[in-house]
């Protein structure tokens, strides 16, 4: 057998569900190989078919689930195979690693029995042997101390090093080809790169070919031999790597890769005038208590000592990795969240002076953007009733009938239509309810918008959408801007000023330009170099 | 007027809680997000099924809850005059079975007594036989006829049902009909084959079977005493059928009374946090470590004392008893919200860090507000399955504490009550066992639909069994 043969043929593979409504078409007649050896990427937006497609190869659907077609690996289909070599398929021929690798481990079996289950499962390993096989592929990895990660538990490791772990189970099984569900997508810049230069380590060392399914344009980039595009279940364009970015072919492919934020030419950027929020040396720290009485022990410092200014009509971008504390700054500047230390000043007042009523009158000024559409919006409420309710409180927009027509002038503002005002959020998509929380915090004309994250949870082409949104409304009503984010693509679109936190302090602020071009602290460097990078762009 | 009204404590909340659930139905009807579970529960032919029978309880105890003190005959001074006994709607509709006592025991379908008694023959010698009964069969004249009367009398009342039946068929196919603008031909086969959204043809079918069952009951229960009589004579399917009412104002009472407590105390508890934590989470940790029993004991024998030294202010015998029950409700309520507060809790805490409520709070809406307007109505449908699901629970507790001896009022009839006296009836010689059947059976023909019915409302609110 050659290497050219390919090691996954699926021809015709189509998956549907039977629901009320009718028969819904997730996959929908999609042909590709793979070959020994190689990255064969799946690329496409939430909902495409993407996921569904690597669960149908492995036969792991839901219940309500049908597949149609045919995946041979080598020359056995896996559709037609009965469930008990199916298992042996499963874990020994192919492995499988999640998004989420916080939900894949068990919680109550240390790592070492983990891996040491697969190792039983599909080499018959037992007792030392297993034993010493398990710190080696632990030591494979890139696991420090595999001795001691052996006998902990997951919620002792970090989100890097569970999905360490997860690869190490799945390479127990020593498979030929790796099915790797947005690998990366769940952890911050830095690890993925470590995740990815893991793989392609091991894919050197082993030769297992890896379907790689993601969403993201850079991650492909570094990592496959061949890409795939999907759309509504179907693939819609297949290439190699450097044809696909070189002269992308179909229009959805098109507008994929110009959805990607890139740097905006023209930023409105007012002088610098008088800043519009002033924080000093702010700090937040959560009490840390034990035993009956809550006696508080220690202090977890969440953020510690951030000090920032934001002029009118200009954004700072707040960049940082999960946990830095980005969030907690944003909620503490709208005393969601009541800061421990230093000063919030908007405009001439002290907000951390301002206590009950007092605070809840200024609040019309300030207003927060979320970054999950799905959980910010109150899903018994109408869509009219959510923008009108801090009109309402705050007493802005007049009598109830010119408060209607406010609702629709905001609703026409974010792009949607008025007639929707009388919907429940869940029949709106994620960008949609996006734009309804925009459109809440614009209610009360605000002077600032936190924006904690609002793209993240949106898929690439409607992140382009919000972004020209905010970027406008911005134009148009000279708000000021505090991007809370971790990508750093978005920070040079729509940034003026940029901050870098890492571990609840700045380390790292400046002209957009400056920083991230010419950044001088260890730590926005290494965070700018972990980012993917998209072949033929800079 | 030929009675006046009396309106009981429990009375009253009842059609409070009618009130109150109608006011629900109409709000529902507006808006969409509560309407759409509610289809569901619609659509699943064994809620529908279930809901008839439970429909049919419902209506009994409604009945049963129209009080009333009726007039004296004959009144020397001519001024009106109203009996001690206060009757219900249901009393008057069962008239025949509420009458006729017997002297004591007497079987099922009996002519004869179930005790022996000493008579005196004309010719002056004694004898101890079985008499026969003052009503069960006395129409007959050859006793060796029982067997055909009892059978052509049901036949009589299952032709009246089925009449019956077909005539509420027809108006409902009619009514379904004119609103989802068919044919009524069409409507009509439409049914038969089952072929519409809402299980028609199961609730027809349910419908029917208790429409019959009840006209058999009706001309057989005139004759004969169909589930034999209890002690004093009283007719046993009579007590099963007041026992309704008890079983069911244990059973929505009861939360009516727990249900402030919980929902206000567990979302307190979860939005604020701090010291309101604290202080509610002891509060129920304490209340949940005293057993339920003694805590209940202790209320009801307090009250026995309050009662008997204040006859002047209990007017008549029911009132006395509604007191009781009502107290029961109390007791019981208070003693079974910290299930439904843990869960409350535990949920607002969860909500609380929603990013809609932190929108609200970021535009300045008081915690008031908050509580109302978005944390009420998102665990709304929590409060819906526990109440649902303690239902069937409580009716069963009811059986339990009469049977210890601090439940209801003994005069109070209830199938806790019936169980009782069960207890003796079953070490008698030769045994008495219907009254506990018919306890059995009612209780059954309760619990078991209240807690399918509850299954599949938990199933429709429930958003993780939600399919693709």
């Amino acid at each position: 057998m050659t290497m050219r043969d390919p090691l996954l043929r699926v021809t015709d593979l189509r998956t549907w569900f039977n629901t009320s409504s009718g028969v819904l078409h997730a996959v929908d007649g999609i042909d590709f190989e793979i070959k020994r050896g190689e990255t064969f990427a799946l690329v496409g937006e939430s909902g495409s078919g993407k996921s569904l497609t690597a669960l149908s190869i492995m036969r792991l659907l839901p219940a309500a689930g049908h597949v149609s077609g045919a995946v041979f690996l080598e020359d056995q289909d896996l559709l037609r195979l009965p469930e008990a070599e199916m298992r042996q398929v499963r874990g020994g021929r192919i492995a499988m690693i999640f998004q989420e690798p916080m939900t894949s481990l068990n919680p109550v079996l240390s790592v070492g029995e983990q891996i040491g289950e697969s190792l039983l499962c599909h080499q018959g390993l037992r007792g030392a042997v297993a034993h010493t096989r398990v710190l080696e592929l632990l030591d494979a990895v890139g696991i420090a101390e595999p001795r001691r990660s052996y006998g902990e538990y997951p919620h002792q490791l970090s989100g890097g090093m569970k999905q360490r772990v997860m690869i190490a189970i799945a390479l127990a099984g020593e498979p030929e080809l790796l099915i790797a569900d947005e690998p990366t997508t769940a952890l911050d810049v830095t690890i993925q790169a470590q995740i990815l230069e893991l793989l392609r380590n091991i894919q050197r060392d082993t030769g297992m070919a890896i379907l790689l399914i993601t969403h993201d344009l850079g991650v492909v980039s570094e990592m496959a031999d061949r890409v795939a595009v999907m759309y509504a279940g179907k693939i819609v364009e297949s290439a190699e790597r450097e044809r696909f970015f070189g002269a992308p072919q179909h229009p959805y492919t098109k507008k994929l890769f110009d959805s990607l934020p890139g740097k905006s030419s023209v930023k409105a950027s007012p002088g610098i005038g008088t800043a519009l929020l002033q924080v000093r040396d702010l700090k937040v720290y959560f009490p840390i208590q034990k035993g009956l009485f809550k006696r508080t022990v220690g202090y977890v410092r969440a953020v510690d000592g951030v000090t920032l200014d934001i002029a009118q009509g200009r954004t700072l971008a707040l960049v940082g990795e999960s946990g830095s504390g980005k969030t907690t700054v944003g909620k503490s500047i709208l005393q969601l969240i009541r800061p421990t230390a230093g000063s919030v000043r908007f405009g001439d007042t002290d907000l951390m002076r301002l206590k009950g009523e007092a605070l809840r009158a200024r609040r019309a000024d300030f207003q927060i953007v979320f970054q999950d559409p799905y959980s910010s919006l109150n899903p018994r409420m109408l869509i009219a009733d959510i923008i009108e309710e801090g009109m309402i409180v705050q007493g802005v927009g007049g009598s109830p009938a010119e408060r209607a027509a406010r609702v629709d002038e905001l609703l026409e503002q974010v792009g949607l239509s008025a007639s929707m005002k009388y919907r429940y959020p869940h029949e709106f998509s994620g960008g949609q309810r996006q734009r309804i929380a925009i459109a809440r915090a614009l209610a009360v004309n605000p002077k600032l918008i936190i924006c904690d994250e609002p793209t993240s949870a949106l898929d690439v082409s409607v992140q382009a959408q919000i972004l020209n949104l905010l970027k406008r409304l911005q134009d148009e009503l000279g708000l000021a801007y505090l991007f809370i984010t971790h990508n750093l693509a978005v920070v040079e679109y729509l940034a003026h000023d940029v901050a870098v936190m890492y571990q609840g302090k700045i380390v790292e602020y400046g002209d957009v330009e400056q920083v991230l071009h010419h950044p001088r602290h260890p730590y926005t460097q290494a965070l700018l170099s972990a980012v993917p990078k998209i072949a033929g762009r800079d | 007027m030929p009675f006046k009204p009396v309106i009981l404590w429990t009375d009253a909340l009842i059609f409070v809680l009618v009130i109150a659930v109608l006011l629900f139905i109409l709000r529902a009807r507006a808006k969409e997000h509560l309407r759409a579970p509610w289809r569901r529960v619609a659509r699943n032919r064994m809620a529908m099924v279930t809901l008839v029978i439970l429909l049919a309880y419902v209506l009994v105890g409604l009945l049963d809850s129209l009080h009333f003190r009726p007039a004296l005959p004959d009144t020397p001074s001519g001024q009106r005059e109203y009996a001690v006994e206060v009757l219900s709607v249901l009393d008057v509709l069962v008239t025949p079975l509420r009458t006729q006592e017997e002297k004591t025991y007497s079987a099922p379908f009996a002519t004869h007594l179930y005790a022996k008694e000493t008579v005196e023959r004309a010719d002056g010698t004694q004898e101890r036989i079985f008499p026969r009964l003052r009503y069960g069969g006395a129409h007959l004249t050859d006793l060796s006829a029982r067997g055909e009367d009892i059978a052509l009398t049901a036949l009589r009342g299952f032709i009246e049902g089925v009449v019956a039946w077909a005539a509420f068929a027809a108006l409902l196919a009619a009514w379904l009909a004119r609103r989802g603008r068919v044919v009524y031909r069409e409507m009509l086969q439409k049914i038969m084959r089952g072929a519409t959204d809402i299980p028609w043809r199961a609730v027809l079918i349910t419908s029917g079977v208790l429409i019959v069952l009840t006209a058999m009951a009706a001309e057989l229960g005139v004759k004969y005493h169909l589930l034999g009589t209890d002690k004093v004579g009283q007719d046993v399917l009579y007590q099963a059928i007041k026992s309704i009412r008890t079983g069911l104002v244990i059973g929505t009472l009861t939360t009516l009374v727990m249900l402030p407590f919980a929902v206000l105390l567990g979302i307190m508890a979860g939005y604020f946090r701090g010291v309101v934590d604290d202080a509610v989470q002891y509060l129920y940790t304490t209340l949940s470590s005293i057993p339920g029993v003694l805590l209940i004991a202790a209320a009801i024998l307090m009250l026995q004392v309050y009662i008997a030294n204040h006859p002047e202010q209990f007017e008549t015998v029911a009132l006395r008893a509604d007191v009781r029950l009502l107290f029961l409700c109390i007791i019981l309520g208070i003693t079974s919200w910290t299930g439904l507060c843990r869960l409350l809790r535990g949920e607002t805490l969860k909500l609380r860090e929603m990013d809609y409520i932190q929108a609200a709070q970021a535009f300045g809406v008081g915690h008031f507000k908050i509580i109302t307007r978005h944390i009420l109505p998102n665990v709304m449908h929590i409060v819906l399955i526990t109440v649902v699901l303690d239902f069937s629970g409580l009716v069963l507790a009811e059986a339990v504490l009469s049977y210890v001896g601090v439940g209801v009022d003994p005069t109070t009839l209830s199938w806790g009550n019936m169980i009782n006296a069960a207890r003796l009836e079953m070490a008698r010689e030769p045994m008495v066992w219907w009254p506990l059947l018919a306890a059995f059976v009612f209780m059954f023909a309760l619990v078991l639909p209240a807690n399918l019915f509850s299954d599949a409302v938990r199933d429709a609110f429930d958003p993780r069994l939600r399919k693709l």
